[in-house]
């Protein structure tokens, strides 16, 4: 355990590598030169994906603030999963868009480096350069289509409240470190569990302080109001990017931070979080339902799947973090099939997110709409898909800690979410074509990655027991 | 051998699945390697019942597989039947291929894709009768609701996406409060043993304060009663079934009400029994309400899938009754009830379907002298219709005589409304099969529509047979369900005994009848 390696930082350093060899490929390129960047991009994601494996059960740490504990490892695999997704899908679209495509896979590398430190980070300062890091990468990729308006007004919306959220955070860090001396997960942990009787003011202001910075990341109500107008305005494929990506990496910070070295104040900030959770998903799906743009649509989804998410956090239990470890694989591998059939279909002029350009999709395209479908229940919670395990799990969770009312809640507002859901299906499906223009075909790199992704969604719904026994390992010998 | 059942339309659907039938040239064949393998899956329904040992030593539950499927929280792919699963299943194998054979004609386009869905459809039927998992059984539950959604909302009328949308979130918000209560049982499990469990013969072991079963029974009580559907949740059946393509109506009536009774016997009331006692009076009373109210409304419709969609409504109060009797006469009776009401119902909107497909409207007030057109389709109808109305000899008598006999052995009062019930289906059926079929023939358009051919025939053939032999050997039925009947009603009395030990004397066999 106590043994310092440069161990647990190699899965960090491969993706960072291959950012610094994209951006330099990028930089010497001759004009018009044809590189494959992407390819470039993709084994530094899989050299990630082999040294998390490898250092699976070791508990490395690294200079004392890096911890390559199972919990981390199993969200560096859900990471570099996004990483995949989203390079497979560019490859078919960074052409079509006009993106610059080798600042755009270093920007998203950069981005996976700060999601994979802030997963890994078991100390509040590097936690806080890890999340600078992710969302300075993220706001450039929100806006990297500079000609289009809405994007770069996302983009600077985006980057002005989550500076704000940013000193948030930062502000917490500087209260907790005032009274315990520390940023160290550990030693805060131990200082206030020796003072959870009586706790210091102080500490609960940097509690709460903590809470909104990553309310803010998670897109938690009522923190949630960037992300409607950051995931409509950026690109299709950042949008799944950040609605996957950026969640899970703060989610997993929420829960390292509230369930290790915060666990003793939990009789503070539980109540609190009860009800952003109940109001996250209310909202998410209410609010979703109003919706004609199915970007905007799913952005509010993704908000009321942050809510769910919550429930397990909020349980706290084993089971709780187990499932939320589930819950954020079944998410992301759904979420991106979703977000890169509506990149596929979009088209330079036009992203083509309006409910109607859906309509007679399946007559049109029958497999993009059939896969649409699926992920599109799998977002909803039916079986047999990932989405209804991982459902079934984080309320198996809030239950089993007595939660009933928040697990009544959620179970319902799911059934509103479903409605929306199943409107694009009625587009696609129940819906004559008009007699808008037929997107292009997709094919090749592009489908693989979308037949990858609903292979693991049907894989997460029909036979999760070896991902469950996984996400039971990754939180047994940890916090 | 119940795996078999439940894969071999699993298959048949993967199968299609590959078919390349983009110019719809390969319909008919797609059609037929449907309907066999519709055909195969009921000879195994069938072969399950030649082989379901009914003799006194038997165990309860037969042909169980169980397999660990997430070990971590001890779910299991864990399937068994009794009797009353085993009517049930019999029940679906027949009527699928019934009610694929409805959709040769009135189906024209993407037929691949429904014949997908189909199968799917009978698939998660056969698994929801046959788990004894409770995750499994929900699993099964809701995956459902996924091919009837799209089966309403493509082929269906005018009116379909909102019949279909409504079909959906009215059972799902039942189903997710049903979830709710099966985690929490898996959590009582896991804080009384130390283990999670599903497995339902475990849960009935459970000693359940009042006060949860009071909450998780409300919640099971919820899912199966929109499902039945129960008055007032029904208002999502009259336009499923009105805009539902015949085969969906067939299907949704036939077997899809089923899965409510069936989950009202075999879950909410041996699960929690001491809330389902206290509870009864309430849901026979909604019951009875159903009954009379769904006559009423039957009897005003001037449209003949209407009519028969409320007239489900009537006819699965009875069988709510029935169970709220929880004695081994009403659960009897309930059980026969509902595959009386998939028999009848079934070919009753069958055989509106055919003259839909005739003249593409379904008004009563279009029809009329029907008889003279149309004989041998009228003689078909008459038929089903009097076993709809449960004349003696028929199979709809069996069923409500016996939930007569238990309601009234339970509390007679129940057994005045329910007794309305009967002669007002009697009104309203006949009312209607004299409007339809007798007098002149008003209406130019009726008058050279063709007779039944021979797909039809193969449709209402069995139908009417079946209709016929329910009403004359009932014991072939009611005999297998008897052992299974017999140890819930036992399972739910030993939990309250105060308030039906006595109804349970004489029991029922059928012999005297």
């Amino acid at each position: 355990m106590t043994t310092y390696s440069f161990d647990a930082v190699i899965p960090i350093v491969c993706v960072t590598l291959a950012g610094l060899v994209v951006m330099l490929a990028e930089a010497f390129r001759g004009r018009g030169e044809k590189m494959p960047l992407g390819g470039l991009a993709v084994i530094g994601l899989v050299g990630a994906a082999a040294s998390s494996v490898l250092l699976w059960n070791r508990n490395a740490t690294s200079f004392g603030v890096v911890t390559a504990d199972n919990f981390a490892l199993f969200l560096n695999l859900v990471l570099v999963a996004v990483g995949l997704m989203t390079v497979l899908i560019t490859a078919q679209t960074a052409d079509r868009d006009k993106l610059p495509a080798g600042e755009f896979y270093a920007t998203a590398l950069f981005a996976l480096v700060g999601m994979m430190l802030m997963v890994q980070a078991s100390d509040l300062l590097v936690m806080f350069l890890a999340l600078e890091t992710m969302s300075i990468a993220v706001y450039v990729m929100t806006g990297i289509r500079r000609e289009a308006v809405n994007g770069t007004e996302a983009a600077f919306k985006y980057f002005l409240l989550g500076a704000f959220a940013s000193a948030f955070f930062l502000y917490g860090v500087a209260f907790l470190y005032g009274t315990t001396g520390s940023t160290s997960l550990d030693r805060i942990g131990t200082i206030v569990a020796s003072q959870a009787m009586a706790p210091n003011p102080l500490v609960l202001m940097a509690v709460g302080m903590l809470l909104v910075g990553f309310a803010f990341k998670v897109a938690a109500v009522p923190f949630h109001m960037w992300s409607p107008d950051a995931y409509e305005g950026a690109p299709a494929v950042v949008t799944g990017f950040m609605s996957t990506g950026v969640k899970a990496a703060a989610i997993a910070g929420f829960t390292r931070v509230f369930l290790s070295a915060l666990e003793p104040m939990i009789g503070y900030w539980a109540p609190a979080l009860w009800v952003i959770a109940a109001a996250t998903m209310v909202l998410g799906t209410v609010v979703g339902v109003q919706q004609t743009s199915i970007k905007r649509m799913l952005a509010y989804s993704s908000i009321a799947h942050g809510g769910y998410l919550l429930l397990g956090l909020l349980a706290g239990s084993d089971v709780g973090k187990a499932s939320i470890l589930f819950y954020l694989a079944a998410y992301a591998l759904t979420n991106l099939g979703a977000f890169g059939i509506i990149a596929l279909l979009g088209s330079y002029s036009r992203d083509n997110d309006n409910l109607r350009d859906y309509a007679g999709l399946w007559h049109s395209h029958p497999v993009l709409a059939t896969l649409m479908a699926l992920f599109l229940l799998s977002l909803g919670g039916f079986p047999p898909t990932a989405g209804f395990i991982a459902k079934w799990y984080v309320f198996s969770a809030a239950i089993g800690a007595g939660y009933y009312w928040l697990a009544i809640i959620g179970f319902l507002s799911s059934v509103v979410s479903v409605y929306f859901y199943l409107r694009i299906v009625v587009m696609m499906f129940m819906t004559d074509r008009d007699a808008r223009p037929v997107p292009a075909p997709v094919t090749g790199i592009a489908l693989a990655g979308l037949a990858l992704s609903l292979a693991g969604v049907l894989y997460l719904g029909v036979l999760p027991s070896q991902v469950i026994e996984w996400a039971q390992a990754s939180v047994a010998t940890i916090f | 051998m119940i795996s078999l059942a439940i894969l071999l339309p699993v298959f048949g659907a993967l199968a299609l699945l590959l078919i390349g039938n983009r110019d719809e040239a390969k319909d008919g064949f797609i059609r037929n390697l449907t309907l066999g393998v519709s055909m195969a899956t009921f000879g195994v329904t069938l072969a399950l019942w030649a082989t379901f040992d009914q003799s006194v030593t038997a165990p309860a539950f037969q042909f169980v597989e169980r397999l660990p499927w997430i070990p971590a929280f001890g779910i299991e792919y864990y399937v068994g039947i009794d009797g009353l699963s085993l009517m049930l299943i019999v029940l679906t194998g027949f009527l699928t291929p019934i009610a694929l054979l409805t959709s040769w004609e009135s189906i024209e386009h993407k037929v691949k894709e429904f014949s997908i869905f189909m199968l799917m459809l009978e698939a998660a039927m056969i698994g929801v009768f046959a788990s004894l998992d409770l995750f499994l059984f929900y699993i099964f539950w809701d995956i459902l609701l996924i091919p009837m959604y799209f089966l309403i909302g493509i082929w269906g009328y005018d009116q379909r996406l909102y019949a279909a949308i409504k079909f959906i979130l009215y059972t799902l918000a039942g189903s997710v409060l049903m979830l709710i209560a099966i985690i929490g049982l898996s959590w009582m499990h896991h804080a009384a043993t130390g283990a999670y469990s599903f497995d339902v013969l475990e849960l009935y072991a459970l000693d359940i304060p009042y006060s949860t079963q009071y909450w998780c029974f409300l919640a099971f009580a919820l899912a199966f009663a929109i499902k039945v559907p129960l008055f007032p949740f029904h208002t999502w059946l009259p336009d499923a079934h009105v805009q539902a393509p015949t085969p969906g109506s067939v299907i949704l009536a036939g077997v899809l009400l089923k899965m409510g009774g069936f989950g009202l016997i075999r879950f909410a009331f041996p699960l929690f029994p001491e809330a389902a006692a206290y509870f009864a009076p309430f849901i026979a009373t909604l019951s009875v309400i159903a009954i009379v109210y769904g006559a009423l409304i039957a009897m005003v419709q001037p449209d003949m899938k209407k009519l028969v969609a409320y007239s489900s409504v009537s006819h699965m109060g009875f069988v709510v009754l029935g169970i709220a009797a929880m004695n081994v006469e009403g659960v009897q009776g309930a059980s026969y009830q509902m595959l009386a009401h998939g028999v009848s119902t079934g070919g009753l909107f069958a055989l509106v379907g055919m003259m839909s497909d005739r003249r593409h409207t379904r008004l009563i007030s279009e029809y009329g002298g029907i008889k003279t057109v149309m004989p041998r389709l009228t003689a078909a109808f008459l038929i089903i219709t009097l076993s709809s109305v449960g004349l003696p000899g028929m199979n709809g008598f069996v069923g409500e005589f016996l939930i007569m006999l238990g309601a009234f052995g339970w509390d007679p009062r129940f057994v005045v409304g329910a007794g309305l019930g009967v002669i007002l289906s009697a009104v309203y059926m006949l009312w209607m099969f004299q409007r339809v079929f007798y007098g002149k023939v008003t209406n130019a358009h009726n008058r050279d529509l063709p007779d039944l051919s021979f797909r039809e025939w193969a449709i209402i053939g069995p139908l009417v047979a079946m209709a016929v032999v329910m009403g004359v050997l009932p014991n072939l039925f009611l005999k297998p369900m008897e052992p299974a009947v017999r140890s819930i009603v036992e399972r739910v009395q030993a939990h309250q005994p105060d308030s039906h030990a006595a109804a349970d004397s004489g029991a029922a066999s059928m012999e005297g009848h």
